[in-house]
């Protein structure tokens, strides 16, 4: 199949393994396994996912929805894709494992607009599925677990890949995201009990049902079970996307793919937090520096204003402009940081600036504006010099 | 375990603002309350409370800025947000139903960085000019940087205009540059009315609140119903004020300028003057307008008895044909009129339905109608030379009186509509203390009126006027108001949509004179209606009315019903777009129990008791109710306009 380096998820696994052993199984105990795995959500916020399961199965409604969030739209994301695109069959089996163990009977792909090219290629494989009994009434064979797969498209919103904001956008609503709680899995799309859930996060899930609670947590570290999936760009000899076992160094990292003389990475896209050289001996995802799956390796050269400049323009054009501090903040510290450039930020002004990015962080209504202000923090915190020296003498 | 409903979030469609069950123990088993520590107090509060709920009750004050007590939950301005123990980030307090025990922390020194910083970001962008604002000294937004002590714009102000005032509408007036995208507007309107005129468009610091395709508001299906006026926090949204050109008319010694002043604004005027809701200041009115300089004071309450006769008399008709005469194009059930936000809403939404639309016009138009005909005539004045201004809660009615349709005097049937807001600040301009001035009476010959008159301005009310004049004039028997009152108490209250059904007693008596002047009045007994049951309903705020509509298009109990009242506004019109700002269902209720009491206080408290209105068939309107000069001046037809307007 694919001729990436894997450990769990690029690998090759027997089609329907987890699935089958799933309707083997009662709804509760598949969700026991996926707990006991201590899965995380692979789409950033690693939730644990049988927490979000088991909320989801004991909400009591009778219709419930698993959504497939493949919205990828994290700048320098896009494993995503990769796996949509190489494992499109084990998602959708990892996807009706999810619809198995919560009671749904309805999984939507939440697809991005821009990955419109891989629509057919993945509802030829949903046909062939229910063409094998996979998908369907009586799937795999087993009374009363009928389910099947819709995909919808994606509006080219960032912001749509919030989980509520995502649920407003398949309602037909403007794609804000809404106040929490409730959550999702007790009020999710169309009102009903709903789990979203990373690409990633789904078929990992269903490898850990094929291949045991035990195979799975034999990698990564204690608290972070398993491996983790990356996209790997920047100033490195072979971006890609990559599976690595969690636990591993950024330095390790970066030796995988060429990035030694880095100045720094970003970790987790334009919302991550910026990694110095000095502490590369950091532990990646969900440990020191967690990560959706975004690294972008920055080289000597690179002017971390610059950086920060870029991140929030996308913030400024992505923002959905529903509350206050992330509508009206970023748009500051995009000025603050051209200020600093041309030298006429004072300590004064920044220091408030400073205290608006925690405003930003504390008070925003959904991740975006709460993270937004991370890179730019973290540039500060961790390149005084390289900035305080554009900074004006007052 | 235990399921309660508790609201979702929703700054948009209704259809997302669903009921759901939300599954927690009762940890501490008190059966659905729960308990919260608020600054170090503890509370228990039903499970779901929000925290600002919570907070209230103890006494907490929290800031808001897009939570209104009427709508449902946005959670955007981030204004209230406050601290829970064992959460990451701030939470807002509006938004945050108290489903387990927690501890908040309301004024903590994180908390009070973060209201600062955003209070100092919404004024960053707020085009200030507060001295020229209709919202000086009654703005959230200003309140709130007072509250914390804003000294200076950390973060800039901007000086240069952004957004062009819309000022197409007869009726509303919008500056985005003032508007703070608390959306309350958005919510109103789609919400609370099932209009959905209004909607956020563009995105981050774009954003901004604007109109199908961003259209001026004359050309999209706004009813005009200022609902949303009432409840925007800032000046971003105001009545179109005529006062400017009113003032201009008195001040010309040629114009005679008459007011008429509705029920409603009355029971309202306090507020603007610091007085508690629910004081009405009828009389003290009477005089301040006087000297401000108005040529004659009338009380609309005499064209609302004439409504009642008018409107009364097309009911029967209707009934006549369509259950004696058996003619399938009559349209039942008849709705009322006067209300012009719902006029336009069914114009625009369920233009099929217009037939069932009473033709009587509102109890405004009437009066202009009168004034510059009849009153023009006894009184010897060239109508060109009349102004007649209408004193209205309400902002549909500028948009009434321009009406083409408007001016079967010959001349503008009523040349402005003034809300209570703008005579308040009239009454200020010219020095009066309100409150505290001299009662007097309105002028003759309209200066008497009734008790259903006023009446009038409460949801139900236009339904009980009506009742008390059908009784009496159906039965023979003199119907007393409290007694019938008690009778049919279902139409009283803030019930969205209330029903009742009143059977007439077998023995009816005789067709009563008034009725006897319309020579077409086809029937010369009531017996036809012995024994009937009426089957009456009231709604009011333009989704309850959505409700009934479709309910009537399903055929259900409603398509049963002969005659409906609705008001476009939530409580009818005392909670109308023109009224004193703030609104709130205790306000709403408080003016509602003020114009129950002037009721009672009436001497004559049944429309066709009116001497001056039985005086106008007499003298005037001789071929009688629903006659052909009452046809002419009395009656109008309204306009199919469809969803979609070029
Ligand atoms: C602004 C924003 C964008 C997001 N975009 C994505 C995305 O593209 N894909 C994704 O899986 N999760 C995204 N998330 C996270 C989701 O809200 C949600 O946590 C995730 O889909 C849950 O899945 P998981 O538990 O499997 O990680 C985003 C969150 C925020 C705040
Ligand atoms: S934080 Fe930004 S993206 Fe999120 S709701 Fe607020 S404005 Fe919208
Ligand atoms: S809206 Fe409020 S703050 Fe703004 S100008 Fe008017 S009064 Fe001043
Ligand atoms: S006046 Fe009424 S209909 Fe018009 S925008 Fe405001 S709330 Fe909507
Ligand atoms: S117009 Fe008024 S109510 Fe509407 S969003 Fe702006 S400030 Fe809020
Ligand atoms: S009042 Fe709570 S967020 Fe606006």
């Amino acid at each position: 199949m694919s001729e990436r380096k894997g450990y769990i998820l690029f690998i090759d696994v027997e089609p329907n393994t987890g699935l089958k052993k799933a309707l083997t199984k009662k709804r509760t105990e598949v969700i026991a396994d996926i707990r006991n795995s201590g899965l995380k959500g692979r789409g950033g916020a690693g939730f644990p996912t049988g927490v979000k399961w088991n909320l989801a199965a004991s909400a009591s409604s009778d219709t419930k929805y698993v959504v497939c969030n493949a919205d990828e739209g994290e700048p320098g994301t896009f494993k995503d894709r990769v796996i949509l695109s190489e494992y499109t069959d084990d998602l959708l089996e990892g996807i009706t494992i999810a619809g198995y163990a919560i009671g749904a009977e309805t999984g939507i792909i939440y697809l991005r607009g821009e990955y419109e090219y891989l629509k057919k290629q993945i509802v030829d494989t949903i046909d062939k599925r229910r063409s094998e009994g996979w998908l369907g009434k009586n799937v795999g064979g087993k009374e009363v677990f009928n389910f099947d797969i819709e995909i919808r498209m994606g509006s080219g919103a960032y912001v749509c890949g919030e989980e509520t904001a995502l649920i407003e956008s398949l309602e037909g609503q403007r794609g804000e995201p809404r106040n929490r709680p409730p959550f999702p899995v007790n009020t999710g799309f169309m009102g009903c009990p709903t789990i979203v859930n990373n690409v990633e996060t789904l078929v990992t899930a269903s490898r850990i049902i094929a291949k045991g609670v035990d195979w799975f947590t034999k990698y990564g570290i204690d608290k972070s079970t398993g491996t983790k999936v990356y996209s790997i760009s920047g100033d490195c000899e072979k971006p890609g996307v990559y599976e690595f076992n969690i636990g591993i160094t950024i330095a390790e990292l970066l030796k995988e793919v060429g990035g030694g003389n880095a100045k720094a990475v970003v970790m987790g896209g334009a919302s991550g937090r910026v990694v110095p050289a000095k502490d590369f001996a950091k532990t990646v995802a969900y440990v020191d520096a967690p990560t959706g799956g975004s690294v972008i390796v920055l080289g000597q050269e690179r002017d971390m204003l610059d950086v920060a400049e870029n991140f929030l323009e996308f913030f400024v054009e992505e923002s959905c402009g529903q509350c206050t501090p992330c509508r009206e903040g970023n748009p500051l510290l995009l000025d603050g940081v051209k200020r600093l450039k041309n030298g006429t930020c004072s300590m004064e002004y920044l220091q408030e600036l400073m205290s608006l990015a925690e405003t930003m962080q504390l008070a925003s209504k959904c991740g975006l504006g709460q993270s937004s202000p991370n890179a730019f923090l973290s540039i500060i915190e961790h390149f005084e010099t390289e900035i305080f020296g554009r900074v004006p003498v007052m | 375990m235990e399921d309660k409903k508790i609201n979702s979030d929703t700054s948009r469609a209704p259809k997302s603002v669903k009921p759901h069950t939300i599954k927690i123990e009762d940890t501490d088993g008190i059966g659905g309350k729960v308990k919260v520590t608020i600054d170090g107090v503890d509370v228990r509060v039903p499970f779901g409370t929000t925290i600002l709920d919570a907070a209230k009750m103890i006494n907490v004050h929290i800031p808001t800025l897009c939570h209104h007590e009427d709508l449902c939950v946005a959670g955007v301005c981030r204004v209230c947000v406050v601290d829970v123990e064992g959460q990451r980030t701030l939470q807002a307090s509006c938004a945050y139903p108290i489903t387990q025990p927690i501890v908040v922390h309301t004024t903590s020194p994180k908390v009070r960085r973060a209201r600062r910083n955003i209070i100092d970001l919404l004024l960053s962008k707020h085009y200030g000019e507060c001295y020229s604002c209709v919202r000086n000294n009654n703005c959230e937004l200003q309140t709130l940087a007072k509250e914390y002590g804003v000294d200076k714009y950390r973060f800039g102000h901007i000086t240069e205009r952004r957004h062009e005032v819309d000022n197409s509408s007869y009726a509303l007036r919008r500056d985005m540059d003032k508007c703070v995208l608390c959306r309350r507007c958005v919510r109103t309107c789609i919400d609370l009315q099932e209009v959905g005129v209004l909607g956020a468009i563009g995105r981050g610091d774009e954003t901004v609140i604007g109109t199908f395709m961003d259209k001026p508001l004359a050309d999209v299906i706004c009813i005009n119903c200022g609902q949303c006026i009432n409840r925007c926090p800032t000046g971003a949204l105001q009545a179109n004020d005529p006062s400017d050109e009113i003032w201009n008319a008195i001040d010309d010694p040629k114009k005679h300028v008459v007011i008429q002043t509705a029920p409603s604004p009355r029971a309202g005027i306090g507020e603007e003057f610091g007085l508690e809701p629910g004081v009405p200041l009828t009389f003290e009115m009477n005089t301040a307008l006087r000297r401000c300089g108005f040529d004659k004071v009338f009380d609309t309450n005499f064209t609302a008895d004439l409504t009642i006769i008018e409107e009364g008399t097309e009911l029967i008709l209707r009934l006549y044909n369509a259950l004696v005469k058996k003619d399938p194009q009559i349209a039942l059930p008849q709705f009322t009129s006067c209300s012009p936000g719902w006029v336009k809403y069914i114009e625009h939404f369920y233009p099929e339905y217009l037939a069932h639309v009473s033709s009587s016009k509102s109890p405004q138009q009437m009066f202009g109608a009168v004034i510059k005909t009849y009153y023009a005539q006894i009184n010897n004045i060239d109508p060109a030379d009349i102004v007649t201004v209408a004193l209205m809660p309400c902002s549909a009615k500028k948009f009434e009186c321009n009406r083409p349709e408007m001016s079967d005097s010959g001349y503008k049937d009523v040349d402005y509509g003034l809300t209570t807001r703008e005579l308040a600040q009239m009454i200020r301009e010219a020095g009066i203390d309100l409150p505290r001035i001299p009662k007097s009476d309105f002028d003759d010959p309209f200066g008497s009126a009734t008790g259903s008159g006023v009446i009038f301005g409460a949801t139900g009310g236009v339904m009980e006027a009506a009742l008390r004049t059908v009784f009496e004039l159906v039965t023979g028997q003199i119907a007393d108001p409290d007694a019938l009152a008690g009778q049919v108490s279902e139409i009283r209250g803030f019930d969205g949509i209330k029903y009742k059904e009143l059977t007439l007693p077998e023995k009816l008596g005789p067709v009563p004179d008034i009725l006897r002047m319309n020579k077409d009045v086809p029937f010369d007994s009531w017996d036809w209606l012995s024994g009937a049951t009426l089957k009456l309903a009231v709604a009011h705020g333009t989704a309850n009315a959505k409700k009934v509509l479709d309910d009537i298009i399903a055929g259900g109990k409603f398509s049963e019903c002969h005659f409906i009242e609705f008001m476009a506004c939530p409580g009818g019109c005392l909670g109308g777009g023109g009224q004193p700002i703030p609104t709130t269902p205790e306000i709403r209720k408080a003016r509602a129990k003020a114009i129950y009491s002037e009721d009672q206080a009436y001497e004559i408290r049944k429309s066709h008791d009116n001497p001056a209105v039985v005086e106008l068939y007499v003298k005037f309107l001789t071929e009688g109710p629903n006659g052909h000069l009452a046809h002419k001046l009395l009656h109008t037809h309204y306009t199919p306009r469809g969803k979609y307007i070029a």
